[in-house]
């Protein structure tokens, strides 16, 4: 890797400084995703920034409307926010998701910021050997027509085919969380659901965080639909694997109709997916698995596949019933 | 060298449960891997270039920006490496051309202080290529080529009776092709060494602590390319993490460290291969499609069995995998056929991976088996009972303690066969499908020549045994230790074992299962002539040196070991996963030397290859030619979370036509069948027949 410089950040707004200020600068928190990418020779930064000793790693409560809410500081460790007390009791799709993911020495490491900035696994974008668009703009895309198993069936571009990796940013934007952002111009707040793109033509662009933009905290607002939620992944291997497909879905009945959910996908876009078509068809209906696998396929609906990524859509759309269903019938616990 | 015939055993020390005498060393990270040995310098570390066009010739490489980064040293390319004598073996002689063989080849290879100023010189190197058109697709219509022999060195075809007339009169037919993937070893140590090059006095020139399965061959493959006698190049590999064949034979990387070396100065060079660059450069399993036809009777009788097996090799260096070789042996059948085609490719060079042949052969085969068995309406195991051979259908000769029936009638009473549904999609426990599964495992049992031990009194009633095998994780330093005890007749705590280093006497490869087999049929010679000189109470510093001789005995029979494999399988409903909570291995091998080592071994082989049921796949972009899958985040292997329920056993027996000690070899044997009964459970689980490997989730939805 090439050599750089380093500088630990005294504060946020410091932090948020040195980066706007150096085109070639990055943050770096537990490195889990980007020392890999420094060694792979996929990025080559002048400058890193650390801001994993920033003082942004509290769990906190916040008065929301319907309730408490919980800001979780960005640099709060997967695994922390995983076992926390409030987020099992009133958030368990988040602590699902997260132990859903990676291995234990990993969620140690990685941060919650860094979880949703992490970049795509998409095999090429890793060899630095192969055209990509994401990493190379304007090379082409070697995910089309090469190893798809992983491509995306919703919202692809013929510039970039590949998926999100996260499942932290599934379960947060099924639950509708926001992410606050402190930039050069000061701090706003972005929803999860509008946080990361779609490729389009600029794949290189995961999300619509200008360059210099800190994630400080992320906030999940309370629902009922929160606190029954669950995320459910189907992967190659039992652990220590990237979704093939998962869901994250929150739901509130009223008897057996349903009169809040919510669904997020993952593995099957190149943004966590929320899917409101199918969420918009179930409100107000009965909760059962044909009505769900129904809304299922109309959230499908215009979904493209190859040969080896046609799986997905029968994938997601069973996975989306055994999660939808398990609420449902209350055997997910925590 | 003083050859000797091993006279059978009797088992003290052998049979009993020794901890591993490394164990303590390794547990506590103080047993140094190859690069981890203390050099007499400080290293230089080297970094491999490595080509980014499958075929063509490198047209420029421009170092200036490498050279100039602080800490680089040198570039050595093909312009300017030492010249190799020989270059015959395309894998090993790189760097004396512009041509590049495959994508990943060595084409550069930097010298840096430090590790990451060599890593950052490679990226700095530029090189620029005359690409050719390559061909890096395996199919059935490109593999034409009929080698001249299958590896090691058995025919590339066999043809006995009439096959086509015997399975038009056949009551049933099972005519299917089954497909592996390209597998990788990867073992847990990476290709790795530490090579000096000192030329400036008597005796050892190139000295190299590598990370291989055999010492030996190291320096028989090395020496006389780089113009070397034998004796001048020494290799040691006390200890090594893993190998799976991929350490059997040196790759280039070994021979990038020795002309780097050259180059030096005598200061040392220090090359570890990355886990990425091991997805081209240290070996591979090739891909394998098998069409078999299996013809029968309406009973399960076999009346022909047909293995056609398409595969591939490298231009650079040729490597036929002996898919089809236990098809030979195994079932009795009149009319019987096994064919070898490779497509000859533009990619890296395939190689050993546990049970070459019998892992990916007895996948087709053993699948093939339960078609059949459901064709015919008969129990897999009762289809198997049926069409057990009375001699080796292969050469005609006896078997010697061929146990298969009794492996798999021990399984089924322990993994409770005997109330499982005949039909398939027949059990299900709440979202998952449930079934079972069974197939046959089968390892030839082989002893290599050109393997001897010296035997030399100690003092206080205490012996040094020394030969030059490798220890490459399986537990050898413990069981040959145990062989030598009681060789000798004394306690193992009295035997001082020395292995790891050619300059010991000559051993063959810790491969095809005959490391012990071999090493301790020489150290059973050794010591038994040692005892016949020298008595009981010798003076210190006597020794003996021998060889076995070959035992005309085992020439009569065909020896082989057998085993059963047994799985449940579940799998999801919703999402098509698989999950393989019960496997079950019960082997016939001989006499267990050690039950401890033997049950990792078994437990390792059954694990690998619930591993290559369900996960394993290197996935080759032929645009590019190759492995894009180059991680073990994309090369998926099972985690702790998949294995939940291996368990083996073997039968109490020993087998002294096979070797001395009584013993066979077991170091493959779990690997073959594993795939085939996940498979076949997975069947009997959901009606679904998958015939590709692996057997991933999206293989089961609709
Ligand atoms: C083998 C393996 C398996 C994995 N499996 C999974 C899995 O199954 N599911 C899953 O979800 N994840 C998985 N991961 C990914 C892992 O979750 C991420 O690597 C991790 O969450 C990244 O967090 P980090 O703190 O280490 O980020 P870093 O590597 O430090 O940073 C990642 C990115 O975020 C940016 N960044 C960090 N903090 C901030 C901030 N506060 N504001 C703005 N930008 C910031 C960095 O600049 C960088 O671009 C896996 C990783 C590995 C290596
Ligand atoms: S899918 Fe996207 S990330 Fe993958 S190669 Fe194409 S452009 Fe690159």
């Amino acid at each position: 890797m090439r050599e750089l410089e380093y500088v630990r950040a005294d504060d946020a707004a410091s932090a948020v400084a040195l980066v706007s200020g150096e085109p070639e600068a990055r943050f770096l928190a537990g490195g889990t995703n980007l020392v890999d990418h420094l060694k792979l020779g996929i990025t080559a930064p002048r400058l890193l920034v650390d801001v994993s000793r920033l003082p942004l790693d509290a769990v906190e409560e916040y008065d929301a409307p319907g309730g408490t809410g919980l800001r979780i500081g960005a640099n709060v460790r997967n695994s922390d926010l995983a076992a926390h007390p409030a987020v099992r009791a009133s958030w368990p799709a988040v602590s699902r998701a997260l132990l859903a993911g990676a291995s234990g020495q990993i969620r140690h490491q990685a941060t919650t910021a860094g979880n949703l900035l992490q970049r795509t696994r998409c095999v090429y974008f890793q060899d630095a050997t192969t055209p990509c668009n994401k990493r190379e703009p304007g090379t082409g895309c070697s995910a089309v027509g090469g190893y798809a198993r992983y491509n995306a069936v919703l919202g692809a571009s013929p510039d970039c085919v590949t998926v999100h990796p996260s499942d932290l940013a599934v379960a947060l934007t099924a639950l509708d969380a926001q992410v606050v952002v402190l930039g050069v111009s000061g701090e706003r707040r972005i929803p999860m659901t509008g946080l990361h793109r779609l490729p389009g033509d600029r794949p290189d662009l995961d999300t619509v965080l200008e360059h210099g933009d800190l994630i400080t905290a992320v906030e999940l607002p309370p629902s009922a639909a929160a606190r029954r939620s669950t995320y459910q992944k189907a992967r190659d291997r039992a652990s220590y694997a990237f979704a093939l497909v998962s869901v994250a879905a929150g739901l509130e009945l009223d008897g057996d109709v349903v009169r809040d959910v919510r669904i997020a996908w993952g593995g099957v876009a190149h943004r966590p997916w929320r899917a409101t078509r199918a969420e918009d068809a179930l409100r107000g209906q009965q909760l059962t698995e044909e009505a769900v696998l129904a809304a299922a396929e109309l959230e499908l609906e215009g979904a493209t596949t190859t040969d080896q990524n046609a799986y997905k859509v029968p994938m997601i759309r069973n996975t989306t019933a055994l999660a939808c269903t398990r609420l449902a019938a209350g055997e997910v616990s925590r | 060298m003083t050859e000797q015939a091993a006279a059978p055993l009797q088992p003290r020390s052998m049979g009993t449960s020794t901890i591993r005498l490394d164990g303590r060393l390794k547990v506590s990270g103080a047993a140094p891997y190859a690069v981890e040995h203390p050099a007499d310098a400080p290293p230089l570390h080297a970094w491999l270039v490595q080509s980014t066009v499958a075929r063509g010739r490198v047209s420029a490489l421009d170092a200036q920006q490498a050279l100039a980064h602080p800490g680089v040293v040198s570039v050595l390319d093909h312009t300017n490496a030492p010249r190799l004598e020989d270059t015959s073996n395309g894998e090993l002689a790189i760097l004396q051309d512009a041509r590049v063989g495959f994508r990943g080849q060595i084409v550069a290879v930097v010298l840096a202080e430090t590790l990451e100023t060599a890593r950052e010189g490679a990226a700095l190197v530029r090189v620029t290529y005359q690409a050719e058109e390559h061909a890096a697709e395996l199919r059935v219509d490109n593999a034409t080529y009929r080698p001249d022999s299958v590896n090691p060195d058995m025919d590339t075809d066999t043809d006995e009776g009439d096959v086509e007339a015997a399975l038009a009169g056949a009551d049933v037919v099972v005519d299917e092709t089954y497909r592996t993937p390209y597998e990788h070893n990867s073992p847990m140590e990476p290709h790795a060494l530490v090579a000096t090059w000192d030329d400036a006095g008597e005796g050892t020139v190139l000295d190299l602590v590598d990370s291989t399965q055999g010492v030996h061959g190291v320096v028989s493959a090395l020496a006389p390319m780089l113009g070397l006698e034998p004796g001048q190049v020494r290799v040691r590999a006390p200890h090594v993490g893993g190998g799976f064949g991929s350490k059997g034979e040196p790759h280039s990387h070994e021979m990038a460290a020795a002309l780097a070396a050259r180059t030096t100065g005598g200061r040392p060079v220090s090359l570890a291969v990355t886990r990425q660059q091991m997805f081209a450069l240290t070996g591979y399993r090739t891909a394998t499609i098998s069409r078999f036809r299996l013809g029968a009777r309406s009973d399960g009788t076999l009346l022909a069995i047909d293995h056609q097996v398409f595969e591939q090799t490298s231009a650079i260096r040729e490597y036929a995998e002996q898919t089809a070789s236990p098809t030979r042996m195994m079932y009795a059948a009149p009319d019987r056929r096994t064919s070898h085609r490779l497509a000859v490719l533009d990619v890296a060079v395939p190689s050993w991976m546990r049970a070459p042949g019998e892992m990916p052969g007895m996948f087709a085969h053993e699948t093939a088996m339960d078609e059949l068995a459901v064709a015919c309406g008969v129990d897999p195991i009762v289809l198997r009972e049926l069409n057990e051979p009375a001699t080796d259908p292969e050469t005609g000769k006896p078997f010697n303690n061929r146990r298969l029936l009794d492996c798999l009638h021990r399984g089924a009473q322990r993994f409770g066969w005997s109330g499982r549904p005949a039909g398939a999609r027949a059990s299900a426990d709440g979202e998952w499908w449930v079934g079972t599964g069974v197939a046959s495992a089968t390892y030839p049992m082989m002893v290599q020549p050109g393997n001897s031990a010296r035997v030399r009194s100690l003092d206080g009633g205490r012996y040094s045994v020394a030969i030059g095998a490798v220890d490459i994780g399986t537990g050898a330093w413990t069981v040959l230790t145990q062989i030598a005890a009681d060789a000798l007749d004394v306690d193992p705590a009295a035997i001082e074992l020395e292995i790891g280093d050619s300059s010991l006497p000559a051993a063959t490869v810790a491969g095809g299962s005959s490391g012990t087999s071999s090493w301790g049929g020489a150290i059973v010679a050794a010591s038994q002539l040692f005892r016949n000189d020298h008595g009981d109470s010798p003076d210190p510093g006597v020794e003996t040196t021998a060889s076995a001789a070959e035992d005309p005995v085992a020439e009569e029979y065909a020896l082989h070991s057998f085993g059963a494999v047994f799985a449940e399988a579940r799998v999801h409903r919703y999402t098509g996963e698989v999950r393989v909570p019960r496997l079950l291995g019960v082997y016939s091998v001989g006499r267990v030397i050690n039950p401890l080592t033997a049950r990792s071994q078994f437990l390792g082989g059954l694990t690998m290859g619930l591993s290559a049921a369900l996960f394993e796949e290197s996935y080759r972009d032929a645009r590019f030619g190759h492995i894009v899958t180059q991680d073990l985040a994309t090369y998926h292997v099972a985690t702790h979370a998949d294995v939940t329920g291996v368990e083996a056993e073997w039968l109490d027996e020993e087998d002294y036509v096979a070797t001395p000690m009584g013993s066979r070899g077991i170091g493959e044997i779990g690997i073959v069948g594993t795939s085939a009964a996940v498979a076949n459970a997975t069947y009997h689980a959901t009606g679904l027949r998958v015939r590709e490997l692996p057997l991933t989730a999206d293989r089961f939805l609709p």
